[in-house]
């Protein structure tokens, strides 16, 4: 139930400056998921949020209130973290009723808000268990329903399912999606995981070495990345990238091969600009067995190193001019290694960067 | 040799060297206890005796100058002085420990490894060494012969001991748990009593009694600093049973038995707390 807003925000530790200045505007109600390689400052810049770590510069404001200098108790914020961080000591009602209690309510309230979070965790046979009775997921589950208790302005979430195996991973995921239209509440949410940034963002928010590349929604971010770090990120399997030259209105690879340059960026290229080609492997199928065959194309012909059936489709290795490129195969057919196919280059959804900087061409 | 077998007789022979250090290590305590209850000819008798024949309270009796002793020895003043500087210096040993070890396990400031590194070199002095000086420096201060003198000699020797102990306690419990309740509406200062302090209890009490048991016994220093009834503790009153030319064992084996027991005591209501401390540390993440 609240907006938060960081403007200019720095964080360094001593001299080493470990987050460059972001700007981020999140709405209230939003789901907002910071994705980034490890190290790039997503636990850092989500513990500013919470007030666990002080802002070396710039402003952070939530529901419209600089809380700079504000201590974590009074941001009315909630978090879960990483390890869960549950009380060891304290049965899983006490875990759940302690931030009310601090905040001094009545014997009643409190158990009433718990026995309502419980309610909605699927906590309630599990009340009088200490966390080391618990399993890995009963003990995330717990962690959520510590911050739900306390209805705050907004969750921050860190990594909170790493230390789960996939399946209970992916369970969890839809749980936090379902609670999140259940308390309807602000939510920034940190994960490496991009698989968990676009099944339940909002927004997604890519960062970088303590920058922040992009932020858009998820079919924005897939859909344009800016540069070619986003393209990787994004994506699994990531998008093929190709360095190219532009020649004689067309694209040449390192071996010699040539691709058309997609129509809606010829303007855009110049003769001799070195430029990387992205595509993804949904977008370069063999011909008859794409996903989108309408619209602009181009032909090349791959020799399949490795295939891997996937049931529906099958994930094709392969290369071209040198680099490792990736193609799928939509359709209940195999294919061998050895076997040359000539496959369709979707250019329609094909992106050119910058070979020097990496910036997408269509990125403003 | 099949298995069981194999391991049947590994758990006897482990269960057997067991037994003979245990036998070792209590020999020497149990015939104090049982001198303490013996009459004088008894336990000076040659060949020894030893299984008593004669058990007796009357080397309490004496000690506490019922009974036929010409020569009391104080030792209600001697057990008031040892509680007084033991439970004193414990007390303060504890909070600064507790302090201390907390800002080495939680907070980074300049010359934190230096700092504890020479903390630790203090333990490697052995006590005995600063015993003319200490008197020097208490003398010229004029607290020989005071239950303040021997407080302070003990929290300083207690101090590094308890600051490294309770450092490796604090440090096993995650900061999260800090965060989270201080996220949950704490003070910092609140996060610590509710959060970290419960969980580091055992291994504080455990400091204590270690921190008590130092002082309780310790007996160098304590012979050159104190005189009197004003300060003397019960391991420098034990030296009362030595006469010139005679020893009173019996007497002092009385006496090293009330110094035994409280110890005892002490470590047993502790115990519990104690194994706990020393296990709890296992938050899972
Ligand atoms: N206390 C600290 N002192 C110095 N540098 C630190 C400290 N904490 C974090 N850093 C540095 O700040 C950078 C960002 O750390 P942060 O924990 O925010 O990364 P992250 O994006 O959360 O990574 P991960 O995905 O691995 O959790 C890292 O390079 C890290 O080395
Ligand atoms: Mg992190």
């Amino acid at each position: 139930m609240a907006e938060i807003s960081l403007k200019k925000v720095v964080k360094s530790y001593g001299r080493t400056p470990v987050v460059h200045g972001i700007d981020l505007e999140i709405a209230d109600n939003e789901f907002v998921v910071l994705v980034g390689p490890s190290g790039c400052g997503k636990s850092t810049t989500l513990r500013m949020i919470a007030g666990l770590e002080d802002i070396s510069d710039g402003e952070i404001r939530i529901r419209g209130r600089l809380v700079n200098d504000l201590p974590p108790r009074k941001r009315n914020i909630s978090m879960v973290f990483q390890n869960y961080a549950l009380y060891p000591h304290m049965s899983v009602r006490d875990n759940l009723g302690f931030g009310l209690k601090i905040a001094g309510q009545s014997r009643s309230v409190v158990a009433e808000r718990v026995a309502e979070a419980a309610g909605i965790l699927g906590l309630s046979d599990l009340l009088d268990r200490l966390p080391a009775e618990l399993s890995g997921g009963q003990r995330q589950r717990v962690a959520m329903g510590r911050a739900i208790v306390r209805h705050p302005d907004a969750f921050l979430f860190d990594e909170p399912l790493s230390n789960l195996d996939a399946k209970l991973r992916g369970q969890m995921r839809a749980e936090i999606k379902k609670l999140h239209q259940k308390v309807a509440s602000t939510i920034v949410y940190v994960t490496h995981d991009q698989i968990e940034a676009m099944t339940l963002a909002d927004r997604i928010v890519v960062m970088r070495d303590g920058h922040i590349d992009q932020v858009g929604t998820p079919m924005e971010v897939f859909n344009h990345p800016v540069n070619t770090f986003v393209a990787a990120f994004i994506g699994s399997p990531p998008m093929n990238q190709l360095p190219a030259v532009v020649d004689a209105g067309r694209l040449r690879l390192e071996d010699g091969t040539t691709i058309a340059v997609p129509e809606r960026l010829r303007a855009r290229v110049r003769a001799g600009q070195k430029l990387i080609l992205g595509v993804r492997p949904d977008d370069i199928s063999p011909e008859g067995y794409g996903l989108m065959e309408d619209g602009e194309s181009d032909r090349v012909d791959l020799l399949v190193d490795i295939a891997e059936p996937l049931g529906m489709e099958s994930l094709i290795y392969s290369r071209l001019a040198g680099q490792e490129v990736q193609a799928k195969l939509y359709g209940p057919r195999l294919v061998a290694p050895g076997e040359r196919l000539t496959c369709r280059i979707s250019l329609s959804r094909a992106h050119l960067f910058d070979a020097g900087t990496g910036r997408n061409l269509e990125a403003e | 040799m099949t298995r069981a077998l194999k391991q049947r007789l590994s758990a006897a022979a482990l269960w057997l060297v067991t037994f003979l250090l245990m036998v070792i290590m209590c020999i020497p305590g149990l015939w104090v206890v049982l001198s303490a209850f013996r009459p004088n000819r008894e336990i000076l008798a040659r060949p020894p005796v030893w299984v008593p024949e004669r058990l007796t309270l009357n080397n309490f009796a004496k000690i506490f100058g019922l009974g036929e002793a010409q020569v009391a020895i104080p030792v209600g003043s001697y057990f008031m002085n040892s509680l007084v500087i033991a439970l004193t210096s414990t007390f303060v040993a504890l909070v600064i420990g507790m302090a201390g070890g907390y800002a080495f396990a939680r907070f980074r400031f300049r010359f934190k490894n230096s700092l504890f590194l020479s903390l630790m070199l203090l333990r490697t002095v052995p006590a005995i060494a600063l015993s003319l000086p200490l008197f020097m420096l208490w003398s010229r201060l004029g607290i020989i012969d005071t239950q303040m003198g021997l407080i302070i000699v003990y929290i300083a020797l207690n101090v590094p001991f308890t600051i490294w102990l309770i450092d490796g306690f604090f440090r096993q419990i995650p900061m999260s748990l800090s965060e989270a309740a201080q996220v949950d509406g704490c003070t910092r200062w609140q996060a610590f009593w509710k959060i970290e302090f419960p969980l580091a209890k055992g291994g504080i009490a455990a400091a204590g009694v270690f921190a008590f048991l130092t002082s309780w016994n310790e007996y160098a220093l304590a012979a050159q600093l104190t005189r009197s009834t004003d300060s003397k503790t019960l391991p420098v009153g034990l030296m009362d049973f030595t006469a010139q030319f005679t020893i009173d064992w019996a007497g002092m084996s009385a006496m090293a038995v009330i110094i035994i027991v409280p110890a005892l005591i002490l470590t047993f209501l502790v115990q519990k707390h104690l194994i706990r401390g020393l296990t709890f540390g296992g938050v899972k993440g």
